[in-house]
């Protein structure tokens, strides 16, 4: 077994009486493509910040390839921030030269490759006269400057048209099949996650509900359909409900063997989310 | 040098990837080698496009496509060889399927007369549906 991309040990971040994230321990495997998804607060942004050593842990650790994250960017990340910050007014060339300046590690070929992949990024063009799309690809040839081995996107796609999302997707892709990067991005567009995705990192109200192996956790859970007097024939825990009048449509994890009665069905990437999304919504309402 | 117009960069095929068919990725690219092998087009000896070549094309991950290829040397059918890529060991093609095969040049020939009477695709798979059904009902084995 190869040493975790990153590692995560109690965890915490708290904003005053808010907990971002509370002693979460996890593991994420080299190599991968793995979406971080979760409801709007869920700690999502403050995961992604830890790892790229922009903010420190209230408790515990996090590290990269065996080395703990201390307070400053770690060698080996490269962090896409959601706002993407760009100097609006410099030049992709002066941006890049900028950039390259304060970085230790840094590979002007591998930056300019990026910038020629599609349609190519004009040089002398200003940032702030640049479409999303380009200006997206030039904010990942600058992480991909860093020649990182753990690629952390925030909501990289949630500004783009369609071409530019796909476009962006395929020049991430192209630095996995090359440089064998881990990436965690975290997306709302659940379509998106579920087509490039290959492991699941599902953060709740600042824990970790699951993290796996997106077959593997697809798997896990079955989508049962049956009478709704008959629920307590169902094993496993039940993750979401809906319930009409005498049907009742369970998500449920490890529901084996499948009841007499019930229909089982496999659930996909944006069901099995959306199900642990609206049950922690009803949980949250509950409590207030 | 006369360059072949059917050559690509890519290798000997293309993948093509349907988001909505809810079939899982890596098992659209099982079949379709599959498919490229019982057709004649993928041939033992062949390369089949390199990770980086199909996320090129295709914008999916490239762990997915090796997965798909993993799975296609579990079976036995091709040999990932290290740093040279995934070759083709085993060969799919029969007489009756490859593409000069005179089944399938009649079949491009009653396909040419559907064309020529003027029907639409949806009538030419539906009569195909239909026969098909009549001479291998559902049910039975299929080999």
């Amino acid at each position: 077994m190869s040493t975790p991309a990153l590692c995560a040990a109690g965890l915490s971040k708290h904003f005053g009486r808010v907990r971002a994230l509370d002693d979460c321990t996890f593991d994420l495997p080299e190599g991968r493509v793995i979406a971080l998804v979760g409801p709007n607060g869920a700690g999502k942004s403050t995961l992604l910040s830890l790892a790229s050593g922009l903010i420190r842990p209230t408790a515990g650790s996090i590290s990269v390839h065996g080395t703990p994250v201390r307070g400053r960017m770690h060698p080996d990340v490269a962090y896409l921030a959601q706002n993407r910050p760009l100097y609006p007014d410099f030049t992709v060339r002066e941006v890049i030269q900028a950039v390259g300046a304060m970085n230790e590690r840094w590979s002007q070929p591998r930056v300019e490759e990026v910038l020629d992949m599609l349609a190519g990024v004009d040089r002398d063009a200003k940032v702030r006269a640049l479409s999303a799309g380009a200006r997206t690809q030039v904010a990942i040839a600058l992480a991909l400057g860093r020649l990182p081995k753990v690629l952390l996107l925030d909501e990289p796609l949630s500004d783009l048209d369609p071409l530019a999302r796909d476009e962006t997707l395929r020049i991430v892709m192209t630095e996995v099949a090359d440089r064998g990067t881990t990436v965690l991005m975290s997306s709302h567009l659940l379509s998106d996650l579920s087509e490039v995705c290959d492991h699941l990192l599902l953060v709740v109200e600042g824990q970790v509900r699951l993290n796996g192996d997106v077959e593997d956790v697809l798997a896990e859970h079955r989508v049962l359909v049956g009478p709704r007097d008959d629920e307590s024939a169902v094993s496993g825990v039940v993750v979401s409900a809906s319930r009409a009048e005498r049907q009742a449509t369970l998500l449920v994890r490890g529901a084996d063997p499948v009841p007499a009665g019930w229909v089982a069905d496999r659930p996909d990437l944006e069901s099995l989310v959306v199900g642990y999304l609206r049950a922690a919504r009803e949980r949250a309402a509950a409590r207030r | 040098m006369v360059t072949d117009p059917g050559a690509y960069a890519g290798g000997v095929i293309e993948f093509r990837i349907d988001r909505r068919s809810g079939v899982a990725t890596y098992i659209q690219i099982v079949h379709q080698a599959k498919q490229a092998m019982r057709l004649g087009l993928l041939n033992p000896g062949d390369r089949l496009p390199t990770a980086r070549e199909v996320v090129e094309a295709t914008a999916v991950n490239p762990n997915t496509v090796l997965k798909a290829y993993r799975e296609l040397e579990r079976e036995g059918l091709v040999e990932a060889r290290r740093g040279l890529g995934t070759f083709v060991t085993k060969s799919l093609a029969n007489d009756a399927t490859n593409r000069g095969a005179p089944l399938r040049q009649e079949l491009a020939d009653w396909m040419g007369r559907a064309v020529h009477a003027g029907l639409g695709v949806d009538d030419v798979d539906a009569l195909y549906v239909d026969v098909r059904e009549e001479r291998y009902p559902i049910g039975e084995p299929r080999s």
